[in-house]
């Protein structure tokens, strides 16, 4: 199909080519609403809580458009925040639907134990520690968006607090659907991040990515590659 | 069982390892009738391939029978003959729907690894670094093969497996190389290289128009063996200066399209040779370029290079002024064999085809060791090793 240069102009106006560059986790959010206030509460929780509650009108932040650049505005440093997005070959809603239903997620999420549904809202969530320990929280889902985007939470009493999103995208010209997904762990009490990276890692970018991954190949392939099992000499 | 098991740089043994199990829905077990030493093997085997691992089983050219086949598995069945392309394709990404196997997005369980390093994320290859996947490779007596449902070849159960194993790999990969020539009518091409994919390259650039081939090794029993099955012309770059030759040979206008069946091990003569062998021992650079650099220099103006020997990492000292005043077009990439296979066997079976002239040397898995020595030392006149598990 051929685009006429009216067609063009009214279909990207100055505004939204300068969002659709500098992608900000307002838009991805959805509503318009946000940030002050979240940003004040000094974390990506806080962001989702205030853009749950709603209201809030959007100002300032507009350029602070990444995880990074927030994070460097605000100097935080202590929570491990991840950020990473893979390009998955299936609708949109055929893969928000398998990652709403938690309860699966441990078959690509490997530091996961198991997810247990409480209700509508709240899971329970057991992660694998070293050393035959375990992390346990409830979560609760604080935004949604039907096949595109579910956003949550810990509760208060989480050991530790994390939250995050994961949003579906479909990508241009018939390529699927990209898939974003931004963390942030929060250690009690602001405690050392190694105790962290005890838990999800040496790089938990890596892990996110990893298990991003893995829900790449289960969607597309319908099973995750692996080689473990297979023979060696050094068995 | 018996599998060919990589010890350090120059040294395989032929140890005893677990049988393969079925891992996933989509595998198979092959019990391998014959597999073959690739020249990128030898890569492999002088250590130049980073992040393999001793006791990794090696090997990724070969063909068998299906033994056991995993319950996601439909159109295979045990007995059946098949010949498995080397690279590992899961058929349903973006790429591979679109035939560009060798770049699967799902195969590679390691991708992490090559993210880093390439920016991306390539298909696995059988016994090829764990960097590329890690999978167990061929040289053993039985083989796990993943995404089964996809890419394998059934063949013909009365023809000799020598006229069928190089589909696996060799033939492919020599095939793509003239392909990406994109060839005209009356188009020269020189190719660098007289080994397996050398030879399969040549006879499909005159397969797909070209008026003339000409090759490039220093190997007189292989350039022997480009003459008699491949009908190309034939430099020795110990005796000539390749440039000067093909420039001579093709009126001042050097070849239309070049193809580079060498690699990241490619052998110069002088200075050059010096520098690149004593930053590569230093691992100052990952490989040696001699090939690439010749071919910039020797294509036509506007003509276009075609890789398929295999580079790993980094490479310096380029002549990118060249290629960029010439105006060349780069082509390369690992082969996306199940696209090809098909083709490649009807060519077989029409008797258009006759790949066995490459065996040289046919020889038991337990002679491995002996194998790979005498392959990457050019004794012995041998070209091409087939073993028999
Ligand atoms: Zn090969
Ligand atoms: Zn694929």
């Amino acid at each position: 199909m051929e685009l006429t240069p009216q067609d063009k102009s009214s279909e990207q106006s100055p505004e939204s080519i300068e969002a659709g560059e500098k992608e900000r986790w307002a838009s991805l959010i959805g509503g318009g609403a946000m940030v002050l206030m979240g940003l004040r509460q000094r974390s990506l929780r806080g962001v989702l809580m205030a853009v749950a509650g709603g209201g809030l009108l959007y100002q300032g932040a507009k350029k602070q458009s990444t995880l990074k650049q927030a994070q460097e505005a605000l100097g935080l440093n202590q929570p491990i925040k991840v950020e990473k997005t893979v390009t998955i070959n299936k609708p949109a809603a055929e893969l928000y639907s398998y990652w709403r239903d938690f309860e699966k997620l441990p078959t690509f999420m490997k530091h996961l134990e198991s997810v247990t549904v409480l209700d509508d809202k709240r899971s329970h969530w057991v992660a694998k520690a070293p050393l035959d320990a375990k992390v346990e929280w409830d979560a609760e889902i604080i935004q949604e968006q039907e096949n595109e985007l579910i956003a949550w939470a810990s509760t208060e009493d989480a050991d530790i607090e994390n939250s995050g999103f994961v949003r579906f995208k479909p990508a241009p010209g018939n390529r699927g659907t990209e898939v974003k997904v931004v963390m942030e762990y929060n250690p009690p009490g602001g405690a050392i991040a190694s105790a962290l990276a005890k838990l999800f890692g040496e790089e938990p970018d890596q892990q996110i990515g990893d298990e991003l991954r893995r829900f790449k190949q289960l969607m597309e392939a319908g099973e995750i590659a692996t080689t473990e099992g297979q023979p060696s000499g050094r068995d | 069982m018996k599998a060919v098991c990589w010890q350090s740089a120059n040294n395989v043994r032929v140890d005893n390892v677990p049988d393969p199990k079925i891992l996933n829905p989509r595998d198979a077990i092959v019990k391998i009738t014959s597999t073959a030493i690739c020249g990128s093997d030898l890569h492999i085997y002088g250590g130049y391939i980073p992040t393999v691992q001793k006791g990794d089983i090696i090997g990724h050219e070969f063909m068998g029978e299906v033994v056991e086949v995993g319950k996601g598995v439909n159109n295979l069945q045990v007995g059946d003959r098949v010949v498995v392309p080397s690279t590992i394709g899961c058929g349903r990404c973006y790429y591979c729907e679109r035939d560009m196997w060798s770049l699967c997005d799902n195969s590679n369980p390691n991708g992490w690894m090559e993210e880093k390093l390439f920016g991306n994320i390539t298909s696995a290859i059988y016994g090829y670094s764990h960097l590329l996947g890690g999978y167990a490779g061929a040289q053993a007596e039985y083989i796990r093969v993943p995404f089964a449902d996809v890419g394998v070849l059934k063949v013909p159960k009365e023809l000799p497996d020598e006229k069928l194993l190089f589909i696996s790999d060799a033939i492919p990969t020599g095939y793509m190389g003239a392909e990406l020539c994109d060839i005209q009518p009356g188009d020269t091409v020189a190719v660098w290289g007289c080994g397996a994919v050398g030879q399969f390259a040549m006879i499909s650039a005159y397969m797909m128009g070209a008026e003339r081939v000409i090759a490039i090794d220093r190997f007189p029993e292989r350039l022997e063996m480009a003459r008699k099955y491949a009908k190309a012309e034939t430099i020795n770059y110990e005796e000539v200066d390749p440039g000067d030759a093909l420039k001579e040979m093709t009126g001042g206008r050097g070849p239309d399209c070049c193809i580079d069946a060498v690699g990241l091990e490619a052998h110069g003569v002088g200075v050059e040779d010096f520098y690149d062998q004593t930053k590569q021992k230093l691992k100052l650079e990952t490989d040696r370029p001699h090939v690439l650099r010749q071919m910039m220099v020797a294509c036509r103006k506007g003509g276009t290079l075609s890789i398929m020997g295999v580079y790993g990492g980094f490479v310096d000292k380029m002549p990118l002024g060249a290629a960029f005043n010439k105006g060349l077009t780069f082509r390369m990439g690992q082969m996306h064999g199940q696209k090809y296979m098909r083709l490649l066997l009807q060519l077989v079976l029409d008797g258009k085809l006759d790949p066995s002239f490459i065996v040289t040397h046919q020889l038991p898995l337990d002679e491995a060791p002996h194998a790979y020595k005498i392959f990457q030392q050019k004794q012995d006149n041998c070209v091409k090793v087939v073993l028999k598990p």
